[in-house]
């Protein structure tokens, strides 16, 4: 019974001629996810960012230990045993610090998606609608901040700021827009003399309601692969931020931070920088293959 | 190309050639749009000084100046004047380079930065050419065989390049090829012992040591540059094979190449002459364009390879809160950073038209 109803979803999925607008939508959903499915790498990318998810909501349930509590009779614990990945320099177990690192990562990631896409979209859509002075004027500014070397701003940013988490996020933010700007309002332009904006305009439609209604979600897949193949990025320079001791601040299990408290013990306890580091190399290959992934499904055009 | 020369001037002679003329205007046409870009840079840079936590007098005076000092110094940093004429001020000290003072080094900023600057670009330019000399070929070889086993190692040693955080993989190659192989020499640009033998003329140690005739010490500068470069390159690599890879594709499906080929030309020169050759101006923007983020990309392999260099230079200023340090770091990083992709920008306008 049950494989006669699923060959009945699959039909009713990848059928030409679809009775409504959700399963014409659904339809297109479940053909880019097969094509997505013959892509193995991107499956993996896949699977590493659903585990990255999966690892933050449940840290409680399974770190072994807690990533704050210190233990100064099992400090520099070699991997193995008790301690899986071993122990740092106050005897504190670096699986579960890793754990519930993962936490600080998605926070860091998911924040300044927010902050930076809407913004991106805002500024991209706005210039290549309008286009003019305006365009000029919000590209120019585009540029400037395109301009600066990321990390160097990022850098500066804290400077003024104060270091902190929330700071480095902020900064992060700030220097991570102007791509966004620069491939919506790319977007934008192929979209404006189309006829079917033309139509909308003819029936009336408000600017706001032409770009929010129109121009935007076809921005959205350019812009969903766009944050996949970004969110690598943000987690490096979070990294690079807290390594040099200007993002999270101590005991907060932020993985580039431990990098830099492991960097003392390099020599002999390897391990205490090492683990950390194999942590944000393998979710930053996780958002780069899945990025590949989507990109390859979601945007041909750009193969 | 084809546009008639009218407004050359009366100046252009006949001798100059006309690529160089075009390369000119092109230079001519993107002035305003560096003098705006450098604005910008300023604006930022002083808004960035303005937010600093600290005060800007006591960070020079002390804190037990007396009041007097304190009121002399306020008035001449022109704290007093309105918000306009303090960024003007600024933007009129940075453009003939004065920074301020170093609080740290009790030295003028530009000063520090002529002396840190030349470290940094000894370490991107040769992690710039490892990076051509693996990126290059690995790029080809991966377009050549598309969709077999040498595309996806390529692909995948240089993914693993974008996803690594660069201050642990410097780490751990201090750690393998330091400390477990003892292949290279360790942290910093020299040995103690090797310190200060040789005259400084270019500021770049291995040259000035060359110069010297002083082979030994090149010999351990260069066993103390080769791991921070390598490092570097990867990175660089990793951006270079993967844009080399994407551009060679594109060129060995077009009909030209199936030309070449049916003329019987060997598959050697079909690649390597015909569409590399085609390919090397988009090439030569990329690998500006990596050597520039290399520049960036030094701010952490500096710290952890204890290089002098001007990333060294802002982080340790950053730690320190000296603001002029880190201000004008950041404004000489950007301005060379504007600098070299607007020569690419004008290297592809000048030589695809279509870019127009």
């Amino acid at each position: 019974m049950s494989t006669t109803a699923s060959t009945g979803l699959k039909a009713w999925l990848l059928t030409s001629e679809p009775k409504s607008r959700g399963q014409a939508r659904l339809g297109q959903t479940y053909r880019r996810w097969l094509s997505f499915r013959r892509n193995p790498l991107a499956l993996l990318g896949l699977a590493i960012v659903v585990g990255l998810i999966l690892v933050a909501l449940f840290a409680d349930a399974i770190a072994p230990a807690s990533p704050i509590v210190q233990d100064l009779s099992h400090r520099l614990q070699a991997p193995g045993g008790q301690y899986l990945l071993g122990t740092d320099d106050l005897g504190r177990d670096i699986l579960s610090r890793l754990i519930y690192g993962s936490r600080i990562t998605l926070y860091i990631v998911g924040l300044v998606i927010i902050i930076v896409a809407p913004v991106g979209l805002a500024v991209g859509t706005i210039s290549g609608y309008f286009g003019g002075w305006i365009d000029t004027v919000l590209m120019r500014i585009t540029d400037i901040f395109m301009a600066f070397p990321r990390l160097i701003l990022a850098l500066a940013f804290v400077a003024a700021l104060g270091p902190g988490l929330e700071n480095a996020v902020v900064a992060i933010a700030i220097t991570s827009w102007p791509p966004y700007a620069r491939m919506a309002r790319a977007e934008t332009i192929t979209l404006r003399n189309s006829d079917f904006i033309a139509a909308a305009r003819l029936l009336g439609a408000s600017r706001t309601r032409i770009i929010l209604g129109h121009i935007v979600p076809l921005c959205m897949s350019s812009l969903i692969v766009r944050v996949t193949l970004d969110m690598a990025g943000i987690i490096l320079t979070a990294a690079g931020l807290g390594f040099l001791g200007l993002g999270a601040q101590p005991p907060n299990p932020e993985w580039g931070a431990m990098i830099a408290g492991g960097r003392k013990f390099i020599i002999d306890q390897w391990w205490v920088a090492a683990m950390p580091g194999l942590a944000i190399l393998t979710v930053s290959l996780g958002f780069n293959l899945l990025g590949d992934g989507l990109r390859d499904v979601l945007d041909p055009k750009q193969k | 190309m084809s546009q008639s020369p009218q407004a050359t001037g009366t100046r252009a002679g006949g001798g100059i050639p006309p690529g160089l003329l075009l390369f000119g205007r092109g230079v001519l046409r993107v002035i305003p749009v560096i003098a705006i870009t450098i604005f910008g840079l300023l604006l930022v840079t002083f808004v960035i000084g303005r937010f600093m936590p600290q005060d800007p007098v006591l960070a020079i005076v002390g804190d037990r100046a007396t009041a007097e000092v304190y009121q002399r110094v306020y008035l001449e940093l022109g704290l007093d004047q309105p918000i306009w004429t303090q960024f003007w001020i600024y933007a009129k000290k940075a453009m003939v380079g004065d920074f301020g003072i170093s609080v740290l080094t009790t030295k003028p900023v530009i000063e520090d930065v002529g002396r840190y600057f030349p470290a940094t670009l000894e370490l991107a330019t040769s992690g710039t050419f490892i990076g051509v000399l693996f990126g290059v070929p690995a790029g080809v070889l991966a377009a050549v065989y598309q969709g077999r086993w040498p595309d996806y190692v390529v692909r995948f040693v240089g993914l693993l390049g974008y996803s690594a955080p660069v201050f642990w993989l410097s780490l751990m190659g201090l750690l393998i090829f330091y400390a477990n192989l003892g292949w290279v020499s360790g942290p910093g640009r020299l040995d103690v012992g090797y310190q200060d033998l040789v005259d400084e003329v270019t500021k770049v140690v291995i040259i000035d040591a060359i110069i010297a005739g002083e082979w030994e010490v090149a010999a351990n500068a260069f066993s103390h540059l080769i791991l921070p470069a390598t490092v570097l390159g990867y990175y660089s690599m990793a951006y270079i094979s993967r844009m080399t890879r994407s551009f060679m594709v594109e060129q060995l499906r077009s009909e030209y190449i199936t030309t070449a080929r049916v003329k019987g030309m060997s598959e050697a020169k079909v690649i390597w002459r015909h569409a590399l050759g085609n390919i090397a101006v988009p090439l030569i923007t990329v690998i500006a364009l990596s050597y520039a983020n290399l520049l960036e990309g030094s701010v952490l392999t500096e710290t952890v390879f204890a290089w002098p260099g001007l990333g060294q230079y802002i982080t340790s200023s950053l730690l320190n809160a000296d603001m002029n340090a880190v201000l004008g770091g950041t404004l000489v990083v950007g301005v060379t950073f504007i600098v070299i992709n607007i020569f690419c920008d004008i290297l592809y306008r000048l030589v695809d038209p279509r870019a127009k």
